[in-house]
């Protein structure tokens, strides 16, 4: 007995008080901030060498829905980009993701695209379904991450459930294989409506790295209504976190 | 001399591809089993690969006594679609052959289930589909099926598991995999960047991004020549040491979780954060994706971030030892660990198994020691072996080896210190040397990984194959259940976690 109370008093408080406002290590990747001052040239060789067709050689504006946070474009333009470690970048449209030059601001998320529903019904309780589709194992066990002493999603009601039957929405993790493709539809389909579609992790926003593999089938989107786009490679616990917050209007 | 085979070490130079002997079919069957009835040698790759015109055999045998990689090598035209089966006299080749068979469609003669791997978008045969896998079957009034998956209970990956049963004792199961298959290898050759490469490796196994990462990294290093220093290689080390105590001591959470003991749960829950935040101070992500990288690295070591890991690991060694020591004294817990899925000796080296799995079973499969790489070359590690080879002995070795990794990461941050700290930025304008074969072994947290290709006369990639652990070890765990409760399932996937992405690629 003294031993697991000697255990306990070690392990403290482990649960993290403010989601909102958790400090992370400096060097933690997160929103990027482009200088204006960015030359055409420059936007060309960063827009060339970004592996993942991030950035738009046009703009130079980065886009957090196909970037791999690899940080390659500001060690190769040291001064005219930098990765801040604000991790409140998961938002509700695929525009907001693209941080454009000059703008030094919070990832905007925009409450009018969030269906009139979604908060009415899971504001006090969200179950989710996850759904890997050619993750690599990273963003699941971030997404696991979110639940565990530290994160403590369940504080909110949140939480990941064994059956499909018994969620409100699925989170999809991975570019989405073809050889995944029918057990993803199914799994939304057993989910009763109304549900949401959220997508954690670059791979699955875009289609990441393997965007042009064959492998790769992402027609389940086509169409499809996305209530949260969670960016990342992984994702960090504290962006789905606050990601998911936003989408139900939770105040901390 | 041999004039059979090439001859190789890990994490040296390459081979010229012309050099490899190229067998016929009967003397490559007879000098691989030869070979493999050494003790000293397992297989640590055998696949095709498709040439103009053919189909080339690779077989990477390696021994642990000499610490040579033996390359042997076959060739065949199209027309030749019936082999020898190696896997009657070698079983550990089993999975390898059903990967030629499923990418080639080679039918391999006297091969007890030639089956697919992981329905790759290029197959030959597309009227093998993932729902009409051809599962094992027994006709029995008593005896029931139980199907799980492809997506589970937990946030875990998908894979099918097909169990049959009498009562709630499992008389088989069958693991069919595949769902995750992304087309790895094909990308390796048709990405035009080395960054987009190195990005790949890290995806291959999100929770292996350091030990795949350098396993690719590695390759290209023995490929294209970059020098790499004493001060990098230790990083490395320390980062590859950094990731297995990591995934050990959640994977230990896990454990307990599924034993319902929610202290040992929670505190090794805590201190996983602990570790994993300690990488993300280090190179800014908790799964150490971007430390990596050819000839240099973006995130160099420096002494305040030394002096937090050695810091953060006294603490958490302290700890985890103290509750490793009630979770492994618990009766509860322990009757839930003793004497469950237990796999033999036999077992273990009849499948090929590697990593904890063969280390728990008394067989001594660490590269680390056996084919150092990096500055393991230097640094001798003695890793732990256990024989019981249950659910205990897997879930007790991962308390040893975090206890041994966090005292080589202070032998090798003491040994840092001492280096010039030198370290370049990473290379990633090489050129591969042309008509060259290179093979690269690196021990993850879960065991071998192996990494080879073939450069063309030109310096580009021909083939780039990947094995992960998990490609042997998926049929350990399913020999493991074999007479246990099906109840007992998710604690004996636990304790191997094994890795679905890893096999499917």
């Amino acid at each position: 007995m003294l031993k697991e109370i000697k255990v306990l008093s070690d392990h403290g408080w482990q649960s993290i008080k403010d989601l909102r406002n958790q400090p992370v290590s400096s060097i933690f990747r997160g929103r990027p901030v482009i200088s204006d001052d960015i030359t055409e040239n420059e936007v060309i060789r960063v827009s060339d060498l970004c592996p993942s067709g991030a950035i738009s050689g046009d703009s130079g504006g980065i886009d957090l829905g196909r970037c791999v946070f690899c940080r390659e474009c500001e060690f190769c333009l040291p001064g005219k980009i930098r990765f801040t470690n604000d991790y409140r970048i998961a938002t509700s449209s695929m525009e907001a993701l693209v941080i454009k030059p000059g703008s030094d601001i919070r990832v905007r998320f925009d409450s009018s695209l969030v269906r009139s529903e979604v908060r009415k019904l899971f504001k006090g309780a969200l179950k989710l379904r996850q759904v890997s589709a050619g993750g690599d194992n990273s963003c699941e066990m971030e997404l696991a991450a979110s639940g565990n002493v530290n994160f403590d999603l369940g504080r909110y009601g949140i939480e990941f459930t064994a059956s499909p039957r018994h969620a409100d929405g699925i989170v999809i993790t991975g570019p989405i294989t073809e050889n995944m493709a029918k057990a993803l539809q199914m799994t939304y389909d057993a989910v009763p409506a109304p549900k949401i579609i959220i997508l954690a992790g670059t791979d699955a926003i875009s289609g990441g790295i393997f965007k042009e593999s064959p492998a790769v089938n992402r027609q389940f989107l086509d169409r499809r209504h996305i209530d949260l786009y969670v960016p990342g490679n992984p994702i960090h616990p504290l962006t789905f976190i606050n990601g998911i917050m936003d989408l139900l209007g939770i105040k901390p | 001399m041999n004039n059979s085979y090439s001859e190789t070490e890990n994490n040296s130079l390459p081979l010229d591809i012309k050099d490899i002997p190229v067998l016929r079919y009967p003397d490559f069957f007879d000098q691989v089993t030869l070979l493999l009835k050494n003790p000293a040698n397992h297989c640590v790759n055998y696949y095709a690969a498709a040439t103009t015109g053919a189909v080339k055999y690779f077989c990477c045998i390696a021994d642990d006594i000499d610490k040579k990689i033996r390359i042997l090598a076959h060739e065949s035209d199209n027309n030749e679609q019936i082999l020898m089966s190696l896997t009657p006299e070698c079983p550990s080749m089993h999975i390898f052959e059903r990967e030629i068979f499923e990418n080639f469609g080679v039918e391999f003669r006297d091969h007890p289930w030639l089956k697919p791997v992981r329905y790759p978008q290029n197959r030959p045969d597309r009227s093998r589909v993932m729902d009409n896998y051809p599962f094992y079957e027994i006709e029995s009034e008593e005896l029931h099926e139980v199907g799980v998956g492809p997506v589970h209970a937990g946030v875990i990956e998908p894979g099918h598991f097909r169990f049959i049963c009498n009562g709630e004792k499992v008389l088989h199961l069958e693991i069919q995999l595949g769902y995750q298959h992304r087309g790895i290898e094909r990308l390796f050759q048709d990405l035009n960047s080395s960054l987009q490469r190195c990005i790949l490796s890290e995806s291959i196994a999100g929770d292996s991004s350091v030990a795949h990462g350098l396993a690719h990294s590695q390759l290209i290093e023995s490929l294209a020549g970059p020098d790499v220093g004493e001060t990098l290689q230790i990083e490395r080390c320390i980062g590859l040491e950094l990731e297995r105590i990591a995934v050990h001591i959640g994977d230990t959470a896990a454990l307990c979780g599924d034993v319902a003991y929610q202290l040992g749960q929670v505190t090794c829950e805590a201190l996983r954060t602990v570790v994993i935040n300690t990488m993300q101070f280090w190179c800014g992500n908790r799964f150490g994706k971007g430390l990596i990288r050819p000839g240099g690295t973006n995130y160099p070591l420096n002494d305040t971030i030394a002096e937090e890991i050695l810091k953060n690991l006294d603490n958490i060694g302290r700890r985890f030892d103290r509750i490793t020591s009630m979770i492994y004294s618990l009766p509860s817990v322990l009757a839930r660990f003793e004497d469950i899925g237990t796999v033999t000796k036999q077992q273990a080296l009849s499948t090929g198994a590697v990593g904890m799995t063969a280390r728990t079973c008394g067989v001594l499969r660490d590269i680390r020691s056996t084919h150092p790489f990096q500055y393991y070359k230097y640094y001798p590690v003695s890793p732990a072996i256990l024989d019981a080879g249950d659910v205990l002995a897997r879930g007790k070795i991962r308390s040893l080896e975090v206890r041994e990794s966090i005292r080589i990461v202070h032998d090798l941050i003491d040994q840092w210190r001492r280096t010039n700290r030198e370290i370049g930025k990473p290379v990633y304008d090489y050129n591969l040397r042309p008509d060259s074969y290179a093979v690269s072994l690196i021990e993850g947290w879960r065991g071998e990984i192996c990494h080879s290709a073939a450069t063309d006369a030109s310096g580009k990639i021909m083939h780039y194959k990947v094995k992960d652990p998990s490609l042997h070890n998926w049929m350990a765990l399913a020999l493991a259940v074999r007479d246990q409760e099906i109840s007992d399932f998710p604690v004996c996937n636990k304790s191997f976690n094994l890795s679905y992405c890893g096999n499917d690629l």
